[in-house]
């Protein structure tokens, strides 16, 4: 028995070896050579070694509505009517009386200048965009398993199967679903997901002028979303609903939700 | 500061505050409103039957089968609205096939399959069968292969058989009674379940529903029975409607305490959302919440069921009030359903402002195919009325049968 | 022996029809990958992934136009992704001759970050359309892949919009910045990384305000050594826009 554990413990170090080495040479050899190359291995994505989320650091966003825009080029979103994947808020916060919040055309356009009256305490903006939420209210409720939380974390519509019933859209707290107005189908944000199992960020985070859009890994230490949270206070939003977002804003006032 | 907010919401017109910018469609519509209105008169309808059956109140007899026959009619329709409403109807199947578990919605069809399988047509051939059976012998042509086929092939009408079919029967309105409260119940789940949204999140809302439902049910049979009565040349029998009238009373007694309980809880908790909730109230669902719901849907039908009772009032004039209260009470109860559905919708979730509701007209999802959905029952039910007759009057009422001095043979007890 | 009673047969039959149905039903329709990972098809997730992009990424454009790129990674729009202002670009990735991406050229694209807005974050530098050169193209006196500033902003206002506005319209409108604020040429140069200095001293304020201070008659005086106890000026008076009555 004695004589059996060193032997078990040098036996187990030699197979960890061999599964973990190349395992760091491959971690090297795609930190040196581009994401293209990630791109063109699709194949060999695999989806349950990753688990993405986002930050959005509140006080870089300059409400320029680049993301909006990019997100529907790339994804192809309807731009006649009022359909959006992702958005930029108003906040203006008056000294006295009630927050007044816009979103004209989600953004996209700029935010043309309001004339408060009264004095201003503190003005802002805050993207929004599907929190890919891990207690998932919409998957909860979907009647034919449509819509559905992916191994690595991304809440996907299967617009294949999806019957139109919109049980969903009542039952998100962010108001960040619509139905396709072809499709006739629910739709809504899906972290680029043809982008990032390429190894590309998402678009609005691709297009970010000011890097207020943060995308990650949980769980990866060498992810920028691990510094953006050591750096920040983070919240998420409405987290009384026990929806467990993964979209984590840093600087959120109150007053969002 | 009142200006600029209005400033900012008349970019869109008819909204105020902010809304989420994907919240400017209503995605569950006129037709939605329907569905709960419908499944209610069923299960309404279908509990009244059970006192008879199960509880033994005998004066509700001469509508006991008329109720069933009243709650097919209109569960055949109920599932029309959502059907209409889906995005893709033709994958509707998918709802059987690939039931999620975690989904709400997802049992609607099991639920519903068992009720107008399992416990409606169940009840209602096992209780025709011996009529069906003799209307087969009976009638000629066409008439008689499809009472023929309606037999199902099972002419046995000895006494032994007809035992059989009237404990088996017994058996299923006493299952019937938990389904008829899991079927509406249930779509009272579908909205109550809903944490994102302050309007419906309530455990009270199956309940609310649930009375609700036996409300609109036993006032659409009164108007039934008047009706129906009064086309076939006969007499009211007054203490089945008395007896129904009663019924009406204690039903809405219960439903308005609960749904004020549900409002002074709202009220006294006073959560995050009863800033824009109270003010949807008086902008938004002031006609229909408070003008339909309550005082013409609820107390003004309380108050003319009461005087029927109290006051020594002629048979004359009780059929009259009870009929106008019957009435008052669907407009009521449509109400409900309205304020629940298109009221848990007018608010943002965000909330920061409200949004409007405009109906359209034609289209799938528009007033006509509405009204269609509400007519479509009535239409059923009449000819369900002429193939299979549910009439059970009693002899001395037949005012018709007096006159031609042979009664017809179908009108058998 | 009990007999089934005979109207139960046709039951039986229809009950066995409905459940047999339902079964031939679910292996006939249901989708093949459908359960595999959850409730869903499994599928879909790479017919999701396998989807049409239109945005290339940063790093591509950089093989070819490795001058723009390299001028641009030092510059103040080194974290502007290329795809950012001239739009999705991955068709001309392809063909790089048939399609080609946006070259903006007027002030629109520009205005859209650096148009003056007080809800953007202070510090970013943003211009008053109506005033800063209306007529004029951005690009005539900026380079966008490494834009400078023509000449050292003598204004704070260039950046600090919103707080000179505010200070604009205050008692304060008179006080330059550097009153109280030491800015140097290399925060001037990159903001981010050398900060203009912030008072640490009430003394600052006492400058103006205290009892014997060398200042105009109608500033309103303070006993320094008295007044607020032991917090600091700002702790209570905001001094972009000092309130009027105390």
């Amino acid at each position: 028995m004695k004589n059996n554990k060193p032997q078990m413990a040098r036996r187990e170090f030699l197979e960890n070896c061999t599964r973990k080495l190349p395992g760091f040479f491959l971690l090297f050899s795609s930190l040196n050579t581009a994401n293209i190359l990630a791109a063109n291995e699709n194949d060999d994505y695999d989806h349950s070694a990753h688990e993405y989320a986002m930050g959005v650091s509140i006080h870089k966003c300059i409400g320029c509505g680049r993301c909006a825009d990019a997100c529907k080029r790339e994804n192809k979103v309807p731009r006649e009517g009022h359909y959006y994947r992702t958005w930029i808020e108003r906040y203006i916060i008056p000294a006295d009386g009630e927050a007044i919040v816009d979103s004209p055309d989600g953004g996209i356009h700029g935010f043309p200048e309001v004339k408060t009256g009264g004095d201003v305490l503190r003005s802002f903006f805050v993207p929004k965009l599907c929190n890919h939420c891990a207690n998932a209210p919409c998957v909860q409720v979907c009647p034919v398993g449509a819509t559905y939380s992916t191994e690595d974390g991304v809440v996907l519509v299967d617009d294949t199967y999806c019957v139109g019933c919109r049980y969903c859209i009542q039952a998100c707290p962010y108001g960040a679903r619509y139905l396709h107005p072809e499709k006739h189908v629910a739709d809504k944000c899906t972290f680029c997901y043809h982008r990032i199992t390429k190894g590309l960020l998402p678009a609005c985070v691709e297009v970010c002028p000011t890097q207020a859009r943060i995308f990650g890994e949980i769980g990866k230490r060498s992810s920028p979303l691990n510094r953006f949270a050591r750096f920040n206070d983070i919240t998420v939003l409405k987290p009384a609903l026990n929806t467990k977002p993964k979209v984590y804003y840093a600087g959120a006032d109150g007053e969002v939700r | 500061m009142e200006t600029v907010i209005a400033n900012i919401a008349s970019a869109i017109p008819g909204t105020t505050g902010y809304i989420y910018p994907n919240e400017f469609e209503l995605h569950w519509s006129l037709l939605i409103v329907i569905y709960p209105y419908l499944t209610g008169l069923v299960a309404g309808a279908f509990i009244l039957a059970s006192l008879e059956r199960v509880f033994k109140v005998h004066e509700i007899t001469p509508v006991y089968r008329l109720s069933l026959v009243t709650a097919l009619a209109f569960l055949i329709v109920a599932p029309m609205p959502l059907l209409a409403h889906l995005g893709h109807p033709e994958r509707n199947y998918e709802m059987f096939l690939t039931p999620n578990t975690s989904s709400a919605m997802a049992m609607f069809g099991f639920v519903y399959a068992w009720y107008l399988l399992g416990v409606l047509l169940l009840e209602l051939w096992l209780d025709y069968r011996r009529d069906i059976v003799k209307w087969s012998n009976e009638k000629t042509g066409i008439a008689r292969y499809f009472y023929k086929f309606s037999t199902l092939g099972a002419t046995d009408i000895s006494p032994k058989a007809i035992e059989f079919d009237e404990k088996a029967s017994r058996f299923i309105t006493i299952v019937g009674v938990p389904s008829a409260f899991l079927l509406h119940g249930y779509v009272g789940f579908i909205f109550g379940s809903v944490k994102a949204n302050p309007w419906w999140s309530s455990v009270l809302m199956p309940i609310v529903f649930l009375f609700s439902a036996i409300v609109s049910g036993i006032a659409l049979m009164i108007l039934v029975y008047m009706i129906s009565t009064m086309f076939r040349w006969k007499k009211m029998d007054m203490a089945c409607l008395n007896k129904l009238a009663s019924f009406l009373l204690y039903a809405m007694l219960v439903d308005f305490t609960l749904e004020a309980l549900d409002f002074i809880h709202r009220l006294y908790e006073s959560e995050e959302s009863i800033t824009i909730l109270s003010e949807m109230i008086s902008n938004r669902l002031f006609i229909s919440l408070i003008v339909a719901q309550i005082i013409l849907g609820s107390l003004a039908p309380l108050v003319g069921i009461i005087m029927a009772k109290m006051g020594k009032v002629p048979d004359e004039m009780k059929r009259m009030l009870y009929f106008i209260s019957a009435l008052l009470v669907q407009v009521g109860i449509f109400s409900t359903r309205w304020n629940v559905v298109i009221g848990g919708q007018l608010f943002s979730k965000s909330l920061r402002g409200l949004t409007v509701y405009k109906l359209e007209l034609f289209g799938l999802e528009g007033l006509f195919m509405a009204i269609t959905l509400l007519i479509a029952p009535v239409i059923i039910l009449y000819i369900l009325v002429k193939l299979f007759p549910p009439w059970m009057d009693k002899p001395e009422l037949d005012v018709a049968a007096a006159k031609e001095a042979v009664a017809p043979a179908k009108e058998t007890e | 022996m009990q007999r089934i009673p005979q109207q139960l047969i046709p039951l039986i039959i229809m009950i066995v029809a409905i459940i047999g149905s339902l079964i031939t039903a679910r292996t006939l329709l249901v989708p093949d990958s459908f359960g595999d990972l959850g409730h869903y098809r499994a599928d879909n997730t790479g017919e999701v992934a396998a989807l049409e992009l239109s945005y290339a990424g940063a790093h591509v454009c950089a093989d070819c136009h490795d001058d723009i790129s390299e001028t641009k990674r030092d510059s103040h729009h080194s974290g502007v992704a290329c795809e950012s202002c001239h739009g999705p670009a991955l068709a001309h990735t392809e063909a790089p001759d048939e399609f080609i991406p946006d070259a903006p050229r007027g002030r629109d694209g520009c205005l859209l970050c650096h148009g003056y807005n007080p809800a953007r974050p202070s510090g970013f530098p943003q211009i008053l359309p109506g005033q800063h050169n209306p007529t004029k193209a951005c690009l005539i006196c900026h380079a966008p892949h490494d834009p400078q500033l023509p000449h050292t902003a003598e204004d704070c206002s260039a950046c600090h919009r919103e707080i000179s506005n505010r200070k604009q319209v205050s008692h304060h409108s008179s006080v330059a910045c550097t009153e109280c604020h030491k800015a140097t040429d290399e925060h001037r140069a990159s903001p981010r990384i050398v900060r203009a200095e912030k008072p640490r001293k009430a003394e600052v304020c006492g400058n103006c305000h205290a009892r014997g201070a060398d200042s105009s008659r109608e500033i309103p005086r303070i006993d320094m050594d008295t007044h607020g106890g032991r917090y600091i000026c700002w702790d209570c008076h905001y001094p972009h826009f000092p309130e009027t009555n105390l």
